[in-house]
Formats: C-alpha cells, structure tokens, sequence
C-alpha cells in the first residue's frame, strides 16, 4: 500500500474543515480502506472531539515528532472502525513546534501501510496551512457559499498554485437549496464560477451533522443524512469511482411529506 | 541585509524573512560553536531577541550538541528555531528536538510583482486567473488572458485588458496618466482607477458585454459598452 496524502483546508475558519476531514474518512474507513487522520491545527485541537476519541488521547502529533512516543504510540484507533486511525494534535504547544518537513517526515512514515492518509490544515495562511499542506499529494478546499468564505479559499487556491501543489478540489458544504431558490445564497454554479477548480462534492445544509459532531458520531455512519450521503460519495470520488452529483433540487413541503411517507427518505 | 563587514569569516550572518541565518565555514563544530557565542557576546544588542537559523554544512551534531547551544541562546534571548545540515544524523536531531531543517521557501513571488526599469512600450502578459490576494503592478500596460477575482489587485502604470471578467480592483495609469483605459469582457469591478479617478459604482450585470472604461471629457472615470471601431477613434 502506499498511502495517498490528502489535505483538506479553507483559509477561512469555520466552513466544516474538521466536519469533513471526519465524516471523509470514516467513510473511506466504511469502504475497507485503511485510514490515518492528522489533526494539524496544534494549539486548537477538535478533530478528536468530533470523532469522539478525546478521553483515549494518550500522546499527540508533537510528542512524535520531539520523539517522546513512536508514531503507532500516538494513533489512537476509532470506536468502531479498526482500520480508522487519528493522531491528534497537541492543545498545548503553538503551530510553531511542527515544521513542514516534520509533517513530510511523518506523512511517508505512514505511508507504507495505508491508504489514505486525511490531514486536517488550522484555518489561515500562515505556519499551520504550510504544515498540513506539506506532504499533500492532493488538496481538498471546502468552502461555503458565502462569498467571505469563497474569497479566502479564492486566495488559498492562489497559494497551491504558487506551491505547485497541483490543481486542488472543491467541497461546496452547507448548501441549502431552498436559498439558493431564493436568490439568497451563492449557487454552486456561483461558486465554481469563481473558484474555477474541479468539484468534487456538495454537501447540504443538514442539522444532522451538528448533532452527530456534538456526539462524537461522524454524519456519514447515519444512513439516512443527505449530508453523509453527500460525504459518502466525496469518498467514493476519492477512490477514483464515477458517483453522479446528488439532486438537491429544493424539495416541496408536499413532496417531501410523500417522500418521507413511501419510506424514501 | 548584507553579511556584516567585522565578520569573520568563519561564520556569516544575514537576514532573511524569518529572522537572521548564520553560515559557518567547513571546521569543526566545537570551532563553529565558539565563533557564534563569540559574535553574539560582541554584538549582544543586535543579538537580543532574534530569531536564528544556523546552517552547519556536514557537521554531524547529536542532540546534546544542539541542547546546549539551544539553551544558552535562550538565555541570551535568541530563539533558535532551525538547523540546516546536509548531515542526515544532524537532520535528525533537529527534528527530535522539533526545529526546522529547511527555511522556508521565499514569498511566492507571484504575489507581489514588482518589476523595474521595464520599457513602459512593453506590455506584461499573465495567462492565467488572478486570485484574491494578488497584487501586480506594473510600469506599463497589463494583459490578463483569464479573470481578475474578488480580493485580487492590478496596478499598471499604462493601460489594463482582461480578456475576462474582472472583478478585483484595477488602477491603470497609478504614475497619473490620464489618458489610459482599462478593458474587459465583463468589467464587474468593485472598483476601478484610472490615475486619481476612483469609481466604485459598477453594477454587476446580468448579460455582461465587453465595456471599456476611461476619462471622459468631464474629467469623470466612465465604463461604457465597446463596440468595434472604437479604439480607431480612441487613438
């Protein structure tokens, strides 16, 4: 196996980075594949909150690189997933105790025996997005459609083009079809405009991922989210699968309400 | 900064975007190690609170080495934060204490174009999309084969065409030349100058057609629709 690095960042902060580096890859976990999460914002730690691992943090990404523990020491296993791994970052420590040649360093140890390796990048420019996009292969931006939102990761594409990192995708997350019907919210169509990059998945606007964030239970186990379905597919994406972009035509109340009765919902 | 003329040279100094570098000649470390304290004991001011990258060629340094040079610079204030060596043993010990072993890169330079002593009759060509964040300026005119994006800057000192939209801001004629034009497919700027001619009242538009801004005979900046024949009369 060799694993491929993927890197997800936004510039912005707040725009569901962490949300989906989790829901990514518990989904790519759920396929088969073996997994290895990188929380990379040291000092502002959540990854392991929303995964649910918090209370088995014994040793984090900067104990492993000031060689204090082996990088299997500081994977912590998932709940449910065997082959679903995070180390988490320090709470600590600043972004400066992580170079991007640690990253590297750590990202092709991990390589040999996994799939796929999900960094999550801090929100910015500076230190800790130069950190988790070191080792990237590729590069996931997630934005909203909102346009501070599509403006910073305007400004982030800039930069991977600068590094050379190759052309990065788009996540489009917390659309809500029903203002974007109303002229209130940035269409996707608005967004790629922009952006100009290949899309690789929108996810919408869906209260399930709060609530499964605030459990520690990524959306995309819960079978019946549009939200985890969406992530679901971003990680059949990933694997190199054709998966068609879900409808997220905006739903009448009466046709939902059939919907919902004939149980397809 | 230049390397300090009183230096010797057995160890180099300059400064870089991160704080200062020090370069030693090929001796040995212990060699190495006494020119450094001995600059900073010299040069203590200068010294105080710095941020020091050293580059120690092959010197292969175990951590005890580095420990203690760590720390006797933390106790002149001087925060070491990364050793460059092409020893690997060297490497390696800098990453178990958590510093750097590279410099990062320099800026992208691509953000901030600054080009002088360009022949104003040359125009500068950029095929490619200009994203938020990126200023260019130029001494001459600007051609954008792409879009010019929300956040993104273009400050030419002669005329500026985008075969695109633009929507960043674009000054044209920044030395003051009042005679310059900026054009576009789709000029949806949110703002646009022409020498000290400001205009931030540009309506995105729903069919956009090619428009050419320029100073008018009032002395006001005005965009208008471009229609063919239109730089024979401008000329």
């Amino acid at each position: 196996m060799t694993a491929k690095v993927i890197t997800v960042t936004s510039g912005k902060g707040g725009v569901g980075k962490t949300t989906a580096v989790a829901n990514l890859a518990t989904a790519l976990a759920m396929d088969g594949k073996r997994v290895v999460c990188i929380d990379g914002d040291i000092g502002l730690r959540n990854l392991d909150v929303v995964m649910g691992l918090e209370n088995r943090i014994v040793y984090d990404l900067v104990d492993v690189i000031e060689g204090r523990c082996k990088l299997k020491q500081a994977m912590i296993r998932d709940k449910h997933l065997p082959d679903l791994y995070l180390i988490p970052a320090a709470q600590t420590r600043d972004k400066n105790a992580v170079s991007p040649s640690d990253m590297v360093r750590i990202c092709n140890d991990l390589r040999p025996d996994t799939d796929f390796v999900i960094v999550d990048s801090p929100a910015g420019i500076e230190r800790g997005f130069r950190n988790a996009i070191a080792a990237a292969d590729s590069v996931l931006v997630v934005t909203n459609p909102e346009v501070s939102a599509v403006r910073d990761a305007d400004r982030v594409v800039g930069l991977l083009e600068a590094e050379e990192k190759g052309p990065p995708s788009l996540i489009i997350n917390r659309l809500n079809p029903n203002l974007v019907k109303n002229n209130d919210m940035l269409s996707a169509e608005d967004v790629l405009d922009l952006l100009g990059i290949r899309l690789i998945g929108i996810v919408p606007e869906d209260e399930n991922v709060i609530i499964g964030s605030n459990r520690g239970a990524p959306t995309v186990g819960d079978a019946k989210s549009r939200a985890g379905q969406a992530f679901r597919n971003i990680a059949k994406r990933l694997q190199g699968e054709e998966v068609p972009f879900m409808d997220l035509a905006p739903q009448s109340g009466l046709w939902n309400a059939i919907q919902r009765f004939a149980g397809r919902k | 900064m230049e390397p300090m003329e009183s230096t010797p040279p057995v160890v180099q100094i300059k400064g870089i975007r991160d704080g200062l570098l020090v370069t030693f000649a090929d001796i040995p470390w212990e060699e190495q190690r006494a020119a450094l304290m001995q600059q900073i004991h010299e040069k203590a001011s200068f010294f105080q609170g710095a941020r020091l990258a050293i580059d120690v060629g092959n010197q292969p340094l175990k951590v005890n080495d580095l420990v203690d040079l760590r720390d006797w610079l933390s106790e002149q204030t001087i925060n070491l934060w990364a050793v460059i060596s092409e020893s690997p043993t060297t490497e390696h010990t800098a990453q178990l204490l958590g510093l750097a072993t590279r410099i990062s890169k320099p800026r992208p330079e691509e953000n901030h174009h600054v080009l002088d002593g360009v022949p104003s009759d040359q125009a500068l060509f950029i095929s490619k999309t200009i994203r938020s964040g990126t200023r260019i300026e130029y001494p001459g005119t600007v051609v954008v084969f792409g879009d010019v994006n929300p956040g993104a800057e273009i400050v030419a000192e002669g005329n500026v065409i985008v075969w695109g939209r633009v929507r960043g801001v674009i000054h044209a004629g920044s030395k003051g030349d009042r005679s310059v034009f900026i054009c576009a497919l789709d000029l949806s700027a949110n703002q646009l100058r022409i020498a000290d001619e400001v205009s931030a009242m540009l309506n995105p538009q729903k069919d956009p057609k090619p428009e050419i801004a320029s100073i008018n005979e009032e002395g006001k900046l005005q965009a208008e629709l471009w229609h063919s024949g239109e730089t024979n009369i401008r000329k």
